[in-house]
């Protein structure tokens, strides 16, 4: 595929596992973007899953409606790891303008199915070819003229189905649940799968080693892109205003929402609403939205990327300075500007801390699963109320979009944190209440809302200098004091966020810090540098900033710590710099971003290159 | 109109109480810093009489603004109620999600011709097209004052200022904007005429949508000169006053006295009524079309007209859209806001 092109050429020393032919390969189908190929391919990863084997796929697209070439990515593990592989066995040429560079990205040995009438080089001799004969199968069932191009694809589907050994009855399950049990639809793509199957099954004899065996390693699993995941999280986490802006590659979010608030949030008796949705003019307006829904009580929140957390950025320091909560979830994309606008990147992690103008640190949350995606969708909410500040979550591209195996999302047993909120009566009892006074010592303090029927209860919020008590300030002593509190609180968030996943090995010296979606890629790199290198690392998987004393605690623990990012300048790396800087010389930082989501591979041969200097 | 007096025909107290049992001063802000002789603070002045007579209670009433002086002015009115003052030109997003989050709000935003006609036009006309239920008051001056007097998007053609020199572009007319936009209430005046100003904000509080109150209120220090027409000798000598305005609320019983066609009434949606005394110049406030003519012919002479322009109730407002329950989404219990564990275990089930 041709998006090796931007790949690091292989090394000298290339630390990938022997593959085994069964259950431990990869396939990529090569398409012309809008096609419609998304349902052949949501159909075979969902028949792999069903059969029990661990699967992971990733789109890999270009930003455009139609024409352009998109990849899609079916890694089948036997071990379970879903980290992308470079390099896949088996090609499904069915996009003729990439064809023949794809096939060059092939191993020896790999596998190419294409329609007999593409027009390309079959210029390998070690790759074995499977042609099938796209139109003449559709035409033979008398497929509707209007129909064709929506079903060509399935050809490919049955092709593998029997390449591969994927069980019929299964493919037809899941292209039962792919078109929402449409009876008419799933016959007519079942029958083209019939018949590719069948055509394979008596023309093409197989001359290849892949295929799959059922396991049972899914049993009880669910399949979820993380976007889908944190709208259910809001959902059942309390949202109730939620306001956003179209942008890739976060429209997902507010579909999940659009989707699932009336299955989750119809009130049972009166069959109501309990939330709304607005999409707003601008991403301005969205978290403008958010936190007029926010400073009245209500757990708001919208969804945006790279380019709308930058038009966020003046009504984020009036949130965090005036003391307002909200939440943004940015699913991250490659930046500056527009960007990649759909290959992933973590590149918005110090923009983020630092969202904002004058002295600004914002809270974020790093999901590295989509189980975390669901998690912290009730956890952005609570910790949003508690701190009184805007949250950033920080999911990214390749995290929201892409479907991930998971253990199904419990409803949570947590009740929601909704802060240090006054009523009425609670403030008749509270002496000497005042909005921005630090009764408690932890910096937070208590707000009232709109509504509050006590005379005294009403307030001017304001992002301009105030007092304890609301007044309007320009007073240095006032100034200072009230960012003494606010570094006070951050230092409270410090202890509430939630903590970094920790995995030590016995007597390693190396360690390992990274977050998000490099995980998949470092839980099989470790496991690479200890079974072929010798090499034992520790592994702490950040889950939030602020960083806490756990993390300086990891660092001093390790002779070095590889500091893994999806981005060019090691934003993480920098932060952690600052976090512990009596430690900064064991932080190594490994930094690459070019678009696709990291692979085992390159943090391996990093790791061990690094390691030998 | 005099202030609704206390029924049961009491002997009146020293300070009259309105029907939620409060004084004037119950409705009075903190001292202002504008300017003295600010336009602003005589509207500010007139918020408070009105709040006062529409017997408001100030904790039902939230108090948006942008950045300018014109959004200073709510910390000089209603301190009882709560008050917001968001970032430059972007108080309709806010004033859209606090709306949403509790529709039982009377919400009354205050902004600035470049608070709305420059920096935030387009939430303006968005917050319009919403409907959202809010007073939208414009202190319009033509001028920028907190930065020392540039021209702002409504200046008028012509004009001189002496930072900012002659302004040679046709100013933004913002009553004409709100009516492009879909605005069921949309009116003009003139600060220094206090009665209309009243009566023409109990009928935006009164109104369920976006009221918009475009009130030209001249900046003494920066745009005062009698050739402008954000001056107040302007605005005294040319003002033409489409109607004589008189807000009655639901429970109130007044006799019309004129003769009939000469007073056009116009019902709001829970009783209170707008009557509005034909003067000279004849306008229909319910034809849209009559009321865009009026405007554009106004803009066309430079005349100053105002009065209500255009009312129409009708246009559904977001929170009607949105069909949301009596109780706000604010005030929802925890277990009302996050689905039954029977909800989401089916929901569940679809991605096994």
């Amino acid at each position: 595929m041709s998006t090796a092109a931007v790949e690091p050429a292989p090394r000298a020393v290339t630390l990938d596992s022997n593959r085994d032919p069964v259950n431990d390969f990869s396939v990529v189908v090569a398409t012309v973007n809008g096609s419609g190929s998304q349902t052949a391919n949501n159909t075979l990863v969902r028949a792999l899953f069903k059969m029990g084997i661990p699967v992971n796929a990733k789109n890999l697209f270009p930003s455009n409606i139609s024409g352009l070439p998109t990849w899609y990515t079916i890694r089948i593990s036997k071990d379970g790891y879903v980290a992308r592989r470079e390099g896949t066995e088996l090609l499904v040429a069915f996009n003729p303008a990439t064809a023949a560079a794809d096939l060059q990205s092939l191993p020896r040995g790999g596998v190419c199915v294409y329609p007999e009438d593409a027009k390309f080089e079959r210029s390998r001799d070690d790759v074995t070819y499977y042609a099938l004969p796209v139109k003449s199968l559709i035409a033979n069932l008398g497929v509707d003229k209007k129909l064709v191009d929506r079903v060509a694809n399935m050809v490919y589907v049955g092709a593998l189905a029997e390449l591969l050994g994927i069980e019929r009855e299964v493919i037809r399950e899941a292209l039962s649940y792919n078109l929402s049990g449409k009876q008419k639809a799933v016959d007519l793509n079942y029958n083209v799968v019939v018949a590719a199957a069948e055509f394979v099954r008596e023309n093409l004899p197989k001359q290849d080693p892949y295929r799959v065996e059922r396991m049972d390693k899914t049993d009880g699993l669910i399949m979820i892109d993380g976007n889908t995941a944190g709208a259910l999280g809001a959902l059942v986490g309390g949202l109730t205003v939620m306001a956003w802006y179209p942008i890739t590659p976060a429209t997902s979010l507010a579909d999940g929402v659009n989707e699932y608030a009336p299955k989750l949030r119809h009130d049972p008796q009166t069959e109501e609403p309990t939330y709304a949705v607005v999409q707003a003019e601008d991403e301005i307006a969205a978290i403008g939205m958010v936190l007029g829904a926010g400073w009245m009580g209500a757990r708001a929140m919208t969804s945006t990327s790279g380019p709308g957390i930058s038009l966020m950025t003046e009504f984020v320091s009036f949130g965090y300075y005036a003391e307002v909560p909200g939440v943004i979830w940015d699913v991250m994309r490659m930046g500056p500007s527009t960007g990649l606008p759909t290959r992933v990147s973590q590149g918005d992690v110090l923009k983020a801390y630092y969202l904002g103008h004058g002295d600004v640190r914002n809270i974020c949350l790093l999901p590295g699963t989509v189980k975390e995606c669901f998690e912290f969708g009730q956890t952005a909410f609570d910790l949003a109320e508690r701190f009184q500040q805007p949250v950033l979550v920080l999911s990214d591209l390749d995290l929201g979009m892409n479907a991930w195996m998971s253990e199904p999302f419990q409803y949570p047993d947590k009740p929601l944190d909704r802060g240090k909120v006054l009523n009425a009566e609670q403030l008749k009892a509270m002496e000497g209440w005042g909005r921005y006074k630090d009764i408690d010592g932890d910096g937070i303090s208590y707000r009232t809302l709109p509504g509050n029927e006590h005379p005294a209860a009403a307030f001017f919020t304001r992002g301009s200098g105030h007092n304890a008590s609301a007044g309007y300030s320009e007073r240095p002593d006032d100034w200072v004091s009230n960012m003494a509190r606010l570094a006070r609180k951050h230092e409270t968030a410090r202890q509430y966020v939630p903590k970094p996943v920790v995995d030590r090995r016995e007597g390693a010296k190396i360690g390992i810090i990274a977050f998000g979606t490099a995980d998949p890629a470092i839980v099989e790199a470790r496991d690479r540098l200890s079974t072929l290198a010798g090499i034992e690392t520790s592994y702490m998987r950040l889950r939030a900033l602020p960083l806490g004393d756990e993390v300086t605690q990891f660092i001093a623990e390790h002779d070095r710590v590889y500091v893994v990012e999806l981005n060019t300048d090691g934003q993480m790396h920098q932060l952690l710099r600052l976090h512990a800087p009596e430690h900064a010389m064991q932080l190594r930082s490994i930094a690459y971003s070019d678009g696709l989501p990291l692979t085992a591979r390159y943090v391996t041969e990093q790791i061990y290159e690094m390691e030998q200097k | 109109m005099a202030a609704a007096a206390k029924p049961g025909g009491a002997p009146a107290p020293k300070m009259t109480t309105n029907r939620a049992g409060l004084t004037k001063p119950d409705y009075r802000g903190l001292p202002s810093t504008l300017c003295a002789g600010c336009g602003h603070d005589s509207i500010a002045s007139q918020i408070i009489q009105s709040a006062f007579e529409m017997s408001l209670k100030p904790h039902q009433v939230i108090k948006l603004s942008g950045i300018g002086c014109s959004s200073k002015s709510p910390a000089y009115f209603l301190s009882r109620s709560h008050g917001i003052n968001v970032v430059h030109g972007r108080m309709p997003s806010v004033a859209t999600g606090a709306m949403l989050a509790n529709r039982t709000m009377k919400a009354i935003g205050v902004s600035g011709d470049g608070d709305t006609g420059s920096i935030g036009i387009g939430q303006y006309k968005h917050f319009v097209r919403r409907n959202v239920p809010m007073v939208y008051i414009i202190e319009n001056n033509g001028v920028y004052g907190l930065t020392k007097g540039q021209f702002s998007a409504t200046a008028d053609l012509g004009q001189k200022l002496k930072y900012a020199g002659t302004n040679e572009l046709m100013p933004i007319d913002l009553c004409l904007e709100a009516l492009v936009a879909e605005c069921g209430f949309v009116a003009r005046s003139f600060a220094g005429d206090a009665k209309q100003v009243r009566e023409l904000l109990k009928a935006a509080m009164a109104f369920n949508g976006t009221a918009v109150l475009d009130i030209i209120s001249p900046c003494v220090t920066f745009n005062n000169n009698p050739d402008s027409t954000k001056s107040y000798t302007y605005g005294k000598e040319h003002e033409e006053v489409l109607q004589d305005i008189s807000f009655v609320q639901a429970y109130e019983e007044v006799e019309i006295e004129q003769e009939p066609g000469t007073v056009q009434e116009v019902k709001l949606h829970d009783g209170p009524r707008i009557l509005l005394k034909k003067l000279d110049r004849s306008h229909d406030p319910t034809d849209k079309l009559a009321a865009m003519r009026l405007l554009a012919e106004a803009r066309e002479k430079q005349e100053f007209i105002t009065g209500l322009i255009y009312i129409n109730e009708s246009r559904p407002t977001l929170v009607d859209l949105e069909g949301l329950p009596d109780t706000p989404l604010a005030a929802l219990q925890d277990d009302k806001i996050r689905s039954t564990p029977e909800q989401f275990a089916s929901v569940m089930a679809e991605f096994q």
